[in-house]
């Protein structure tokens, strides 16, 4: 048994194991923190495959910002396990159907597996994946590419529309206003006449 | 080289459009709330502007940006018309939106934006095209369809078909995986190839197949995928509801097209069976459940389902003929559905949506002219001789026929001849019954929508009339001769 396969079985368990955890622990800050552990486990299942970047990109965008912006939600929601779990029993045989139903497709699925019996060949001109991915989106994929990133402003003007509301009457701090302001618009100075009253009139 | 010159040069209207398109949203920015009109002229001279290069651009077949972008006659056709519709669109809306203060620029960045996905759509030369296309498509129709967000019905839509929406993408994207790992391949011209070839692996192929169906007749809204229609028409202010219904379907035709003949035409066998059972579901279905409603824009929305019914018979076929037949429905349909639409735009005042049928009450009395325009296109939705939708009707008919599928010809025409009730009582309503209001109707004073919708009430009669210069172009785009 080579080195990389003993690892593979330590992170595949490791995986199998949290992602279990994910769906069965009763908190569900623990839940998400196993989720983190099962991200974890998976990218470095990637590494050893040499998927450098996959690896990387799941460590960076899920562990790092998804996961972090669950855990707040999670937090703040403050969900009580026990009206989670109501009806477990009495969903149990309609999910297990659904499970059971899935996995046959999925073995039917994998009856095809004469495809996946042959490895596909690697291309020695791509050198690592890193740089293939880049030349791969900056060239093949480059249409495809720039109209994501459309989709990806029309997302940002969605949320802006939806959200957006301007109210009457709301309080709010103008800080340019603030330190445009001058002196003269706050203090206002007085002349008076001074005036002895101090003196006794005998 | 995987990018060069002529690659721009083949999508110039899209890449136009989508500079038009920042610079609308610069544009709304410095005008004031009060000259929202500005941001309107803008969006409708980029959209005028993207036509007249599509119009001009006469340049050969071609695939650009290594196979992403397919420039050819069927693209050009869709293009025009989905254009053509969505500026006439803006047009109608513009009042209407005024009067609810809805009038926000944000309307139009994301009419345009939707605009450009389906451009890109109709112009797809890959499946990651096909799925980017459809996302920019559908996530700014989203958006739009949430637009009044001080209606409960408005966001209660928005949900349902947010929901449903992304169930149907997901299932599309799953059998576009399954293509591609039976095929080995995201170029639908090499899908093509490896189809037609004795290797591949069937199962996977026929696997896949489905959910592109699947996901094909959401996008259409044929039964059994048509539940979000009714509740997104009803629910959306009439702005949207207009775009939503028109334009897109010729998108979801041109998807169609490409996916099921350029990708996977190999397997029409297959799949020209699925789409014959969706077909006399969605004509079934629709026509009869159109009969009990009484608020005309769900009404209208099973109207779609059966026309979407009557549109997939073209596809049957799976010849060229078949889809020109469709293409031309599919027009048609757009165009149709746009009069019936911009007349409920044109009745509505602010408080009074004009969406009950009874709200058509004795229209002749009020507006002899305006009444005879949705008799119009009420005919012509029916299938009423000589107006457009007849001659589209037949030509489907006559296609699905060709197929092989009698019985199914039969139906549909039975379905027709039930559907002319719903189409006849909104004439019946308007014509004989007796005007709630007594007074003459008030229109806006809105000269382009006036104009507009009258000719393009009109020109479903002229084109019912002279429909062979728009047949042979749909005929000679699909390489019919």
């Amino acid at each position: 048994m080579s080195f990389e396969l003993i690892l593979f079985y330590m992170f595949a368990a490791v995986l199998t194991v949290a992602a279990l955890g994910v769906i069965t622990v009763k908190n569900s800050v623990h839940a998400a923190l196993l989720l983190v552990l099962s991200f974890f486990t998976a990218s470095a299942l990637w590494l050893l495959l040499q998927a450098e970047f996959l690896a990387v990109a799941l460590v960076l965008v899920y562990v790092g910002a998804v996961m972090v912006l669950f855990l707040f939600v999670v937090m703040m929601l403050d969900i009580k396990a026990e009206s989670v779990r109501e009806g477990f029993v009495r969903y149990l045989p309609v999910g297990a159907l659904v499970a059971a139903a899935m996995l046959v497709e999925m073995l039917a699925l994998i009856g095809v597996k004469s495809l996946a019996a042959q490895a596909l060949p690697v291309d020695p001109a791509a050198g690592e994946n890193t740089a293939w991915l880049g030349k791969a989106l900056f060239g093949r994929f480059l249409l495809p590419f720039e109209v994501a990133a459309v989709i990806l402003t029309v997302a940002l003007i969605a949320a802006v529309t939806l959200t957006l509301r301007h109210r009457v009457g709301v309080k709010s701090q103008n800080p340019s206003g603030q330190v445009a302001v001058k002196p003269s618009e706050r203090i206002r100075i007085v002349k008076m006449e001074s005036v002895n009253k101090g003196a006794p009139t005998a | 080289m995987p990018f060069s010159i002529q690659d721009l040069q083949l999508i110039l209207p899209e890449a136009f459009l989508l500079f038009a398109i920042c610079a609308v949203i610069v544009v709304d920015l410095l005008v004031k709330p009060t000259q929202r009109d500005v941001t309107h002229w803008v969006s409708f001279g980029a959209v005028a502007a993207t036509l007249l290069l599509v119009v001009i651009d006469r340049g050969a077949d071609a695939v650009g940006f290594s196979g992403m972008f397919v420039h050819d006659a069927v693209a050009r056709l869709l293009k025009i018309f989905m254009l053509l519709i969505v500026a006439a669109i803006l047009a109608y809306a513009r009042t209407y939106l005024k009067d609810r203060r809805l009038h926000v620029g944000e309307f139009y960045e994301l009419v345009l934006f939707a605009t450009l996905g389906m451009m890109l759509l109709v112009s797809a030369g890959s499946l990651v095209m096909i799925y980017v296309g459809l996302e920019l498509l559908t996530l700014s129709s989203y958006a739009l369809v949430a637009l009044n967000r001080d209606s409960s019905l408005s966001t209660e839509a928005a949900m349902k078909y947010f929901v449903l929406g992304a169930l149907a993408s997901g299932l599309l994207l799953y059998g576009l995986s399954m293509i591609y790992g039976a095929t080995g391949s995201l170029d639908l011209a090499r899908i093509h190839l490896a189809d037609t070839g004795v290797g591949g692996h069937p199962s996977l192929l026929l696997f896949g197949l489905v959910f592109v169906v699947v996901g094909i007749a959401f996008k259409f809204g044929a039964v059994p995928f048509h539940m979000w229609l009714p509740d997104v028409y009803e629910g959306s202010p009439t702005a949207v509801t207009i775009f939503v219904s028109t334009a897109p379907k010729l998108a979801a035709f041109g998807m169609a097209y490409r996916l099921l003949d350029s990708g996977l035409g190999a397997l029409a066998p297959h799949w020209s069976l699925m789409l014959a059972i969706l077909a006399a579901l969605s004509l079934v279905i629709g026509n009869v459940v159109a009969i009990a409603q009484t608020n005309i824009k769900r009404m209208l929305a099973y109207s779609t389902i059966s026309h979407m019914g009557f549109l997939l018979l073209g596809l049957l076929d799976a010849t060229p003929s078949g889809y020109a037949a469709a293409m031309f429905y599919a027009i048609c349909y757009a165009l149709m559905t746009a009069v019936a639409f911009g007349m409920i735009l044109l009745l509505s005042r602010v408080g009074f949506e004009a969406d009950d049928i009874d709200d058509f009450k004795g229209l002749h009395q009020r507006s002899p002219w305006y009444a005879f325009v949705m008799l119009l296109t009420m005919f012509s939705l029916a299938g009423v001789p000589p107006l457009w939708g007849f001659f589209a009707k037949l030509l489907v008919l006559k296609a699905t026929i060709d197929a092989g599928f009698l019985w199914l010809a039969l139906v549909a025409i039975v379905c027709a001849v039930a559907g002319c009730f719903y189409y006849l009582r909104v004439v019946k309503v308007m014509y004989f019954d007796a005007p709630t209001e007594k007074k003459a109707l008030e229109l806006p004073a809105d000269v382009p929508l006036r104009w507009l919708l009258s000719i393009n009430g009109v020109a479903l009669l002229f084109m019912g009339l002279f429909f062979g210069p728009l047949l042979t172009w749909c005929y000679r785009a699909m390489g019919a001769g």
